[in-house]
């Protein structure tokens, strides 16, 4: 059954969040833009523990750090990053589940709000996301200065039940259920249809040069997902060590790095993997491509190069395949 | 496909046995804690080894999993973490987890079929697993061909074991062959590819390589010219790996991952990936 719309006042939506802060920890707010790191370290978090030893009786005691699932809200997340998130659900929560991601996940009611101006550099509408109708388990938006609210999963009904003396049940006319008509929408960002002719098109050994390998875009990348572990001795008891898992960038030469040598030896076969996977392996696996269209790295890199012109220079490369 | 139950997180394990096979690769037989093993395996699987402090990494699990006492990784000395395991001595602790990767399929292609195996170097660790699997269900399987290279005679790996062991078996044949003459040395002088062609197998068989980059892509053109199709030729492709399960990212070649889709993959599967492994 579909959940009832209910509203508010503007005035009113602090008292809302401070209701649900009184239940468990909010993070966001219903702000003016995304924020400017994604949300996925909320799931998946720069670094983690994985587990402790300590080496009792020359035997190794194992403790897995115990998993995190106490409750949270992350409030104003857009269409892009709730698109993202499900990306990241699909990698983490198949077979075999990562029970750190899914005791986050679990324990995390995600509250999006819908765009009704596209941002700098924001390209969702490229990548078939609508920037005014995000997934979530509860949708919020804002029109002629009402605050709406509609649940869209059970965890977003629960929501609602803590708040329902705060809201006003409404039935909202047709044009009141999106806050804007969606912005124009614009053309598709290409993706190539052949993973061996992109991969093997003579465009990459230009097109990394300006790339210096910072790394910028994974870590502000939502769907960026590849982690190192590694394993260190405490420093006040060396019986005692402890594995950590932490973000990780295949732009990073040590990456691939192995005893007899790298599959991927120069800067241009590791940004072709950086490109190729968001583009093109990621969408032959799981269907969709890894690009949600947030902008963040064509926000932040600091040598101007980004998604949108790697993809079009490769759908250009095809075009002229072709002729 | 991958295992749901397969985790980060180790099992408390114990070396209970050290061979020096040459003199940079050690095998070592692990227990876990209560002596029993702590998983079961395929041929051709991988575990990840660790020393807590230190590091962990992927090694090929070389012992048959029809063993039901121990695990056997033979280990070649080439960094951080394989300089400290051959340190170790006997009941020294350290932690393991798996099983992973696809295996070889020693339970249908495989059956009924001969088999030849090709080895450079520390390469026969993935395949002995295989061999002492098919040495232990001997009636399932045809005739053996076992075609194994290394730089001289003391960097062939487990060569007691061959000499005393495999070539008695019935229906086995062993050939051996190191890079350069040497004095005392009766079996065959040049590169493995070389020594295939100069045997002339039947293209019936299914071939199965392991060994450097190089090995694997000359013995497979030879193969070819001898009339064997991809498809009957199963190798191992070894990337850097740090999860195991398709997560991490590392072990990625094209949509695959070679940590769950391999590291065992027939070659006409890798003629569909990007050429970068
Ligand atoms: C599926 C699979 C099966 C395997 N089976 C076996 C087996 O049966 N037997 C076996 O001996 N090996 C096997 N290996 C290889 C084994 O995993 C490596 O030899 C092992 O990881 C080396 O670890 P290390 O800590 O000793 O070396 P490291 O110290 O990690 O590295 C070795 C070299 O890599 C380079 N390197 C490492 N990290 C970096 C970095 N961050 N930046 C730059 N350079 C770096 C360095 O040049 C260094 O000399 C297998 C690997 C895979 C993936
Ligand atoms: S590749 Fe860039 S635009 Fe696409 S989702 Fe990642 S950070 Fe956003
Ligand atoms: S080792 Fe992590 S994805 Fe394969």
């Amino acid at each position: 059954m579909q959940s009832p719309v209910y509203t508010c006042s503007l005035d009113n939506v602090t008292q809302l969040i401070n209701r649900i802060a009184e239940k468990m920890p909010v993070y966001g707010d219903f702000g003016s833009s995304k924020t400017t790191l994604s949300p996925k370290g909320f799931f998946l978090p720069a670094l983690e523990k994985l587990y402790e030893t300590a080496k009792i009786n020359d035997s190794y005691k194992i403790t897995p750090a115990p998993p995190e699932n106490a409750p949270f809200v992350l409030l104003g997340i857009r269409a892009c990053d709730a698109a993202a998130i499900e990306i990241l659900d699909g990698v983490y929560l198949n077979d075999p589940i990562d029970p750190q991601y899914k005791a986050r996940r679990h324990a995390s009611y995600i509250v999006t709000f819908a765009c009704e101006t596209m941002g700098a550099n924001c390209f969702c509408q490229s990548v078939n996301i609508n920037p005014a109708a995000p997934k979530g388990d509860v949708k919020a938006w804002v029109k002629n200065g009402t605050f709406f609210w509609l649940a869209q999963s059970e965890k977003g009904e629960r929501l609602t039940e803590l708040l329902l003396d705060l809201l006003e049940r409404t039935i909202p006319a047709g044009n009141d259920l999106l806050p804007v008509e969606p912005p124009d929408s614009a053309p598709a960002l290409p993706l190539p249809a052949d993973m061996l002719s992109a991969f093997n098109a003579p465009v990459w050994d230009n097109l990394h040069r300006a790339c210096i390998a910072c790394g910028t875009c994974t870590f502000l990348c939502p769907t960026c997902q590849c982690y190192d572990i590694s394993s260190h001795e405490c420093t006040e008891n060396s019986e005692k060590t402890h594995c950590t898992r932490q973000w990780d960038a295949c732009l990073y030469p040590g990456f691939t790095q192995m005893a007899h040598g790298n599959p991927r030896p120069s800067k241009k076969e590791r940004f072709r993997q950086r490109f190729m996977h968001k583009l093109v392996y990621h969408m032959q696996k799981y269907g969709t491509s890894a690009c949600v269209g947030c902008g963040r790295c064509v926000n932040k890199c600091p040598v101007n190069m980004n998604i949108v012109k790697v993809a079009h220079v490769l759908a250009q490369e095809e075009v002229n395949a072709y002729v | 496909m991958c295992n749901p139950n397969l985790g980060l997180i180790p099992f408390p394990a114990r070396i209970i046995h050290i061979t020096e096979n040459t003199a940079d690769t050690k095998t070592f037989r692990v227990v876990g804690e209560d002596e029993k093993k702590p998983f079961a395996h395929m041929p051709g699987q991988c575990a990840m080894l660790s020393l807590p402090g230190v590091g962990e990494a992927m090694f090929s699990i070389s012992s048959a999993s029809t063993n039901e006492e121990f695990y056997e990784f033979s280990i070649k000395r080439v960094g951080k973490l394989t300089s400290e395991l051959h340190t170790l001595q006997v009941d020294s602790p350290i932690t393991l987890r798996g099983a992973y990767g696809r295996p070889f399929p020693v339970n249908d292609v495989l059956i009924g079929q001969d088999l030849l195996f090709i080895a450079g170097g520390i390469g026969l660790a993935p395949l002995r697993s295989v061999i002492r699997y098919v040495f232990d269900n001997r009636d399932k399987y045809g005739a053996v061909d076992i075609v194994y290279g290394a730089r001289s005679s003391a960097d062939l790996v487990f060569l007691e074991e061959i000499q005393n062991e495999w070539t008695a078996r019935p229906n086995t044949r062993v050939h051996l062959t190191i890079d350069r003459e040497e004095e005392g040395w009766s079996g065959n002088v040049g590169f493995v590819p070389t020594y295939i062609k100069q045997l002339s197998f039947n293209p019936s068989k299914i071939a199965l390589i392991c060994g450097p980059p190089v090995m694997i892509k000359y013995s497979l053109a030879t193969l070819i010219e001898m009339g064997f199709e991809k498809t009957q030729v199963y190798t191992t492709l070894e990337m850097r790996m740090k999860c195991g399960i398709g997560k991490c990212g590392r072990c990625n070649i094209g949509h695959k991952y070679a940590c769950i889709d391999g590291p065992v993959f027939r070659c006409d599967e890798i003629d569909e990936l990007p050429e970068e492994y």
